[in-house]
């Protein structure tokens, strides 16, 4: 037994030399890695044309300014909408999307957990099964919704989909079982609360630490959507959203500028990454969550 | 206790119904009426008759013509999307268990590993349009990264990494890959901290070695979650089209065994190629492409089903 403490203990100490510099090595290299495009982006952001493309650099240069102007002065060439309105037109789809998503995720959450009925769990495995078909695959189909329902153009059929997202129905119910007892809708049921109201005034404030995670990223998975919305808003220029923006960026190709084409990506990025790191700790565990969920 | 169950089932059961209403017709309505149509659609076939006139034919025509006929590309486009999975699946997998163990490690406790996961998953939540357009500007003809190629005499002459098929293959696997380990190094970092700290207690007092602890107790019991991984990433994989689509397009196109294929092409860029407005439009053919891509994921869901299912018979 001495022994054999004796021996992990001398490894411990051999290994120690050299295995944790190699690991801080690799680590720091990594991050790097993940900054160092984006580094380029913001110096590119700042430097003209022709000096973009002589070679990388590593000092900011002074000409952001100008590319900025040529961004937004020559926004009718690149796309129909500028680098803002394209911002704006992405909030104005995601901003109601998220909502309804997490609104109505903890509203089919709380009724699966709360009542006893016929279906319940027929419903409750009809969720989970359908958690992986993915959307693209019936994109034909969502077209023709669109026409059915005069909806296609409009930004309706990017955002009320968000109200049946089987995965954060899904990580509502696990939030619930976990800490949500259903005394409380009794106790209310004796306070005379109807059952709606005991939801939104009792239920909800409980579920908003869970409902604000799944948020950010309904949130990002709404803003970062490039698919849907180029197919359903491709006659409609002038809804184009952030990504669509970037799209019409790379395509316009023939004259190209590159101090506009990566002024114009680094606004793109620039809301997100403030946004990211300002809540980091809560995406970081956020994502540890969404893995441990089997 | 149990007759107040009761009488709550037959109380406020319906508000059961009620509550979950909205979801359940919002998935009707937006999910499953349109994979239906899409299965309806992928039957009817769209034939010349005419110089301008044509009619709907019902049956297997477009599976006939467009999946098993003389044009391959769907097979190709599968083909391609599985490469560009694999390429950037096996090294993030390996080095975010490589990662995760290290970050676990009791004998060598890492500093700064907030910042360390913050930055590594960063790349993650970045628009993948925005991201693919970057390294599309930095590997063109006329990118910054060419142009420091040229000056080591990497690449000589008018042309760049854009113009070869491998190359692109393997910068847009590097892309996914470099997007991706974070998020399955922090999900695996999870995971390990999730299994029961008296066994590591138990191998250390033993005597057990970090690498032995690594392959005799976290490995194991980390399959459940590794299995996840798998599937979610393969499922995604299949889905891929931001990045291929905004970095190269698809192209370039390449020869291969006698004729011209794209070389950077998946599924979900060929459906979106036959919705699109245009001379090739066919509602028949990118919905047949659907069915195809439906199917495969439905088997690797299945197959992720009965694992997990047999994974909880045997507990």
């Amino acid at each position: 037994m001495a022994n054999n403490i004796n021996i992990s203990m001398t490894q411990d100490a051999k290994k120690f030399s050299f295995t944790k510099p190699f690991r801080y090595i690799i680590c720091i290299l990594l991050c790097a890695l993940s900054i160092f495009p984006f580094y380029i982006l913001f110096i590119n952001s700042t430097l003209p044309s022709d000096q973009i493309i002589s070679g990388l650099h590593f000092i900011p240069g002074n000409y952001f300014d100008n590319n900025y102007e040529t961004l937004t002065n020559k926004s009718d060439v690149v796309s129909s909408v500028s680098v803002w309105q394209a911002m704006g037109n992405s909030l104005i789809i995601t901003v109601p999307a998220t909502l309804l998503q997490v609104y109505f995720a903890a509203f089919t959450a709380y009724g699966i957990t709360v009542y006893n009925f016929k279906f319940r769990n027929l419903a409750w495995a009809f969720i989970y099964g359908i958690m992986m078909i993915p959307t693209q695959v019936s994109i034909v189909g969502l077209i023709k919704v669109c026409d059915l329902t005069n909806m296609y153009g409009t930004r309706w059929p990017l955002i009320l989909p968000a109200i049946a997202a089987p995965t954060t129905v899904y990580f509502m119910k696990q939030y619930m079982e976990a800490g949500f007892s259903v005394e409380i809708v009794e106790a209310a049921r004796i306070d005379g609360s109807g059952e709606f109201s005991t939801f939104n005034k009792i239920a909800l404030p409980l579920l908003t630490p869970a409902m604000a995670t799944q948020a950010i990223f309904g949130f990002v998975a709404s803003w970062n959507n490039l698919y849907t919305p180029s197919i359903l808003l491709a006659t409609e220029r002038d809804k184009a959203t952030m990504p669509m923006f970037i799209e019409a960026l790379k395509a316009n190709d023939k004259q190209r500028d590159f101090g506009e084409i990566y002024t114009g990506l680094f606004i793109s990025v620039l809301p997100i990454m403030i946004a990211y790191f300002l809540l980091s700790k809560y995406i970081v565990a956020g994502v540890a969550l969404g893995g441990v969920k089997e | 206790m149990n007759k107040n169950n009761k009488t709550k089932t037959v109380e406020y059961g319906k508000y059961g119904y009620i509550f979950i209403l909205p979801f359940f017709i919002a998935f009707l309505v937006f999910q499953f009426y349109p994979l239906i149509y899409t299965f309806w659609t992928s039957m009817w076939q769209e034939v010349k008759t005419g110089r301008s006139s044509s009619e709907m034919v019902f049956g297997f025509g477009n599976y006939a013509q467009y999946v098993f006929g003389d044009s391959n590309e769907v097979f190709v486009a599968i083909r391609t999307t599985i490469v560009l999975w694999l390429l950037n699946f096996i090294p993030q997998i390996l080095l975010s268990l490589l990662l995760a163990a290290w970050f676990t490690d009791a004998h060598n406790k890492l500093k700064g590993q907030g910042a360390y996961k913050v930055i590594m998953y960063m790349p993650n939540i970045i628009t993948a349009a925005t991201i693919a357009v970057l390294f599309y500007n930095l590997f063109d003809i006329h990118g910054s990264i060419t142009a420091v190629m040229k000056s080591f005499g990497w690449i000589t002459g008018e042309t760049s990494m854009l113009m070869s098929g491998y190359a692109s293959l393997f910068i847009i696997a590097f892309i996914q890959f470099w997007m991706w380990y974070g998020n399955t190094m922090i999900v695996l970092i999870a995971g390990i901290m999730g299994i029961s700290p008296s066994l590591y207690e138990a191998a250390m007092v033993d005597g057990a070695s970090s690498r032995q602890q690594f392959f005799r107790i976290t490995l194991p019991l980390l399959k459940p979650i590794l299995q996840f991984t798998l599937v979610t990433s393969a499922i995604g994989g299949l889905q891929m089209y931001d990045i291929p689509q905004l970095f190269n397009g698809g192209g370039p196109d390449i020869s291969q065994g006698g004729q011209m294929v794209r070389s950077t092409e998946t599924i979900v860029m060929l459906i979106k190629k036959y919705v699109s407005a245009g001379p090739q439009q066919n509602y028949g053919r990118a919905a047949a492409y659907s069915v195809v891509l439906f199917i495969i994921t439905l088997a690797i869901s299945m197959v992720f089903y009965k694992l997990t299912s047999e994974k909880k018979q045997s507990r």
